[in-house]
This record gives structure tokens, sequence and C-alpha cells, in this order.
């Protein structure tokens, strides 16, 4: 086609004639990005961090068909969770961090008196060797009567330390067996 | 979006009405922004952050709690920290949430020549699409802000979309939701206008601000992000937050009088040219010009 110089005008003229007249070449402006939580499942949670114990909302992919590995895509506050009401810390704004690290521990590891490195164990002797531990600890330290004479019955080299996720009943438990061990340096982050 | 929240109302660069526009009831949302209650804890930045989905980076350090010098394209939401010392020898530690203005009369929106770049919702959301943008900049300039930043890789312009997307679902944006002090509120316009003016009255009346004010500049039309300052006669303080925000001179004569006088000049050269052919009819060449010019030709030395 060898456009003349004519027909070159009669194009131009007319394009010039549409868009002065507002003719839509274009409709889809409103392409607003898609809500990423749109479907997603979402699985009620705790904060991990500090004692105040923030409710989290954890946004997986899937809905846990049999068929579907989820996939964390975002974490944001739990608007009906007394404590917080959807709000969060910068901390616990970047849970999804946490979940998505590489750095992540995804099982038991030891760092042996005098090493230098961490080595993996698994489940069944981490247990035993923490059992020992235990065992051995009191064994050597504990207190049955104090300078007086009178009975206290208490072990003062082991403390406890609860995390802020625990519920009410694993706190219930971990008291129940620590007192029964004579432990008195008891912390499980309840008070709050 | 589908279901009408956000609504179109106007188009950078775009001839004729805005589709479908004035088909629903007008309706502005507006974040607060209350300085006075900022702890510069930036749980809004990571929020910010991590919906946008772009990486946790390194940050700069400034002598300052600031995270780096500026905003970034992929970093809309950047708490200010400045340290003000008065002239009674007081010390004043100012923290600022910067980040889009979403301007009534956004400077960005009127420089931007690529059709559909950057579109104002009715409810007051100004939102870049990168898909449209050219990557020219003039919403840079446009800006009294300075706020849009430019990604030299992409060659695309980005900036605080106000969570468009979760809005336009029904939901805040992140960085409101996040915020643990409750200096940062989201509602309707008016309701937070309302909000921010009672909350500027308590200063007055009730602490030693006496100079509090809700800043929402006339100069860009109002604003649908306003902040409760301390003192409203000296926003420069706050990092720099213009006193009286202007659509740049330049932008305004562009796309305001030079527009229309370019558009002017173009139909009159086409009416003078129509003009002339009415008169004049169409230029001919007669034929002895050609057996001169031939002539001339032929007595060149060749």
């Amino acid at each position: 086609m060898n456009p003349t110089r004519r027909s070159f005008l009669k194009a131009g003229t007319g394009a010039v004639v549409a868009s002065v007249f507002g003719f839509d070449l274009k409709t889809a402006y409103a392409e607003s990005r898609e809500l990423k939580i749109a479907r997603t499942t979402e699985t009620r949670s705790t904060c991990p961090y500090c004692s105040v114990s923030c409710g989290i909302i954890i946004h997986t992919i899937g809905d846990k068909a049999k068929n579907v590995t989820a996939q964390v895509v975002h974490v944001e506050g739990d608007p009906d969770h007394p404590i917080n009401r959807g709000t969060l810390c910068p901390k616990g704004s970047s849970l999804m961090q946490d979940i998505l690290n590489d750095r992540r521990l995804l099982k038991p590891q030891v760092r042996r008196p005098g090493s230098d490195h961490w080595e993996d164990i698994g489940w069944d002797q981490a247990y035993n060797e923490i059992a020992r531990h235990i065992k051995t600890t009191r064994d050597a330290t504990f207190v049955a009567t104090d300078a007086q004479g009178r009975t206290v019955n208490r072990c003062e080299s082991i403390a406890w330390n609860g995390g802020c996720t625990d519920t009410n009943e694993f706190n219930f438990l971990a008291v129940k067996t620590m007192r029964s061990l004579g432990v008195v340096f008891l912390e499980n982050q309840a008070r709050v | 979006m589908s279901n009408g929240t956000l609504e179109i109302k106007a188009i950078s660069g775009h001839a004729g009405p805005v589709p479908g526009r004035d088909a629903s009831r007008d309706y502005g949302i507006c974040k607060v922004i209350d300085v006075t209650t900022c702890i510069g804890c930036k749980a809004c930045e990571v929020a910010c952050l991590e919906w946008n989905g772009y990486p946790f980076r390194e940050t700069v350090f400034d002598n300052t709690y600031q995270t780096m010098p500026d905003l970034a394209w992929n970093y809309y939401n950047l708490i200010r920290f400045n340290e003000h010392v008065a002239e009674d020898g007081t010390l004043s530690w100012l923290m600022r949430k910067d980040g889009c203005m979403h301007c009534a009369d956004p400077g960005c929106l009127r420089a931007c020549p690529a059709d559909g770049a950057i579109v104002q919702y009715a409810n007051g959301i100004v939102d870049f699409n990168q898909d449209h943008c050219i990557g020219c900049q003039y919403c840079v300039t446009g800006c009294p802000f300075n706020i849009p930043k430019f990604n030299s890789e992409t060659k695309k312009v980005h900036k605080c979309t106000l969570c468009s997307d979760r809005v336009g679902a029904g939901l805040e944006p992140a960085c409101i939701k996040a915020c643990p002090t409750g200096c940062l509120h989201f509602g309707s316009k008016e309701d937070m206008t309302d909000l921010a003016q009672n909350r500027a009255k308590q200063l007055r009346e009730h602490t030693s601000h006496k100079n509090a004010g809700v800043y929402d500049p006339a100069g860009v039309g109002g604003t649908h992000v306003i902040y409760v300052l301390h003192d409203i006669e000296h926003p420069e303080l706050y990092g720099g937050l213009p006193k009286n925000p202007r659509v740049p001179l330049l932008v305004r004569l562009w796309k305001g009088p030079l527009k229309w006088l370019g558009n002017l000049a173009i139909t009159a050269g086409i009416l003078a040219a129509a003009g002339h052919y009415i008169r004049f009819g169409p230029k001919r060449l007669d034929e002895h010009q050609d057996e001169d010019r031939d002539e001339a030709k032929k007595g060149e030395p060749k």
C-alpha cells in the first residue's frame, strides 16, 4: 500500500476529529490490583514474640483441600482479639518474614559444651537428654532443708521460662510439673 | 473492582468524559495521622512493605531513627524524625508519617500525559497504574509533596496507593490497621475531619500546644490524608511539610491556559488553511513555470 498525500490527509483528519469528540479507545481504567487475600484461608494464631500476645490472622493460599499444601501469603492483626484489636507492632507486622525464612529452625539442635557449632538431633534424643540433665541437676543441687533445719524441698539450680503463646492448660501443666520438681524460679508469661 | 467502590473520578491524559462518572453516590475516604500520638515505632512502614510484597531492605543510618533519607519506589511510607529546639530552648522530637497525601486536586494527575496511568477514584484515592505509565516522570514534577518515586530499572513511577485493593474490597489500608497507638485513623472524610478537629481542639484546650491544628491544605483542594499537628503555623518543622502546597506554576500553566492556547493555535491553523483554500483554491503549477524551470536546469553547467 502506498498512501497518496490525499489519503494520508483524509485518515489524519478523521483521527483528529475522532479524538476531539472523545471516542473511548480504552475502557478498562479501574485496574486496581486484585485483593491478594480475597479467597485465602484465615487461621487465627498468636504472635510469638513478646508477652503482650497479640492475636494474628495468618492468610494461606488454598482452602485446605486434600491436595493443597498451604502457603503463607500474608499475616495481619486479628481485629476480634481483645488485646490488640487488629493492631501490631513493627516486629509483629513482619511475622511473614519470620515464617518464610531460610534460617528458621525446624528441628532441635544442640551445642555441646566446648563445641563451636550446633548439631541436629532427633526429638526423642532431645527429650531424653533434657530429662537426663534435669534429673542430674536436681539430684546434685536439691535443697531439702534450709540453714535453720526447716524443710524446704526446693531445686534452686533450674529455672523455667514459658512462652507467650502457651495456653492456660499448658501453663497449668508446666507449673504443676515444675512445682513437683521443687523449681521456684518459675515464669510462664501468664501474668499479662 | 466489581463492587463499584472504586468508581473513577478523573483520568490522566484522557480526552472526553470519564466513563461511568457520577453514576452513583459520591463519598470520600480519609486517613488521619495524629502526629501527637505517633511514637515512631514504624509498624506502618513494615505493614506497608508486607502488604505490597516489597522486600525488607537494609536501612541507612543518618543520626536519627529514620529508616532512610527519603521515600523510595518500593518504600511508600516513611516516618520522618526531626529534633526541633524552640526559642526557649525546649526540645521537641517530632515524628511524621510521610507518604502520598491523595490530594483532591492532584498535581501528579494534572501533569501526567499518559492515558490512564493515574486515576483518581471517586472516594479520593489517587492511584498509579504502572501498566499505562510511560516513565516520563512529569508526576514527580507535578507533586507539591515530592512523593512519586521513579524506578530506573522498570522505568515506572510508584507511590502509596492508599491500599486501593484493600479499600476496594471494604478493608482499611494496611498501615492504619497496624498502628498500635491509634495515631492513624480511617473513615469518611467528614468523620475524619471531625475527629481531627476534635483532637486539635483537645490539644489546644488541655495541653501546651496552643497552635495545634489540622493540616488539610486548601492549595491542592484539600487532601484525603490529613495531619493533626502540634503547631499548624510551622508544618515545615515536620520534615519539610509545605506550608501552602500548590501544584507547580509550570504544570498549572501547561495543563491550563497554555493547553488551550495550543489547541486554539492548532484550530486557527486548520481554519486558516481551509480559508485559504476557499479564497485562493488549490495551488496549481502553470505550464510555463515548469518550462522555465526545465530550461533553467538545462542552462546549468553539468
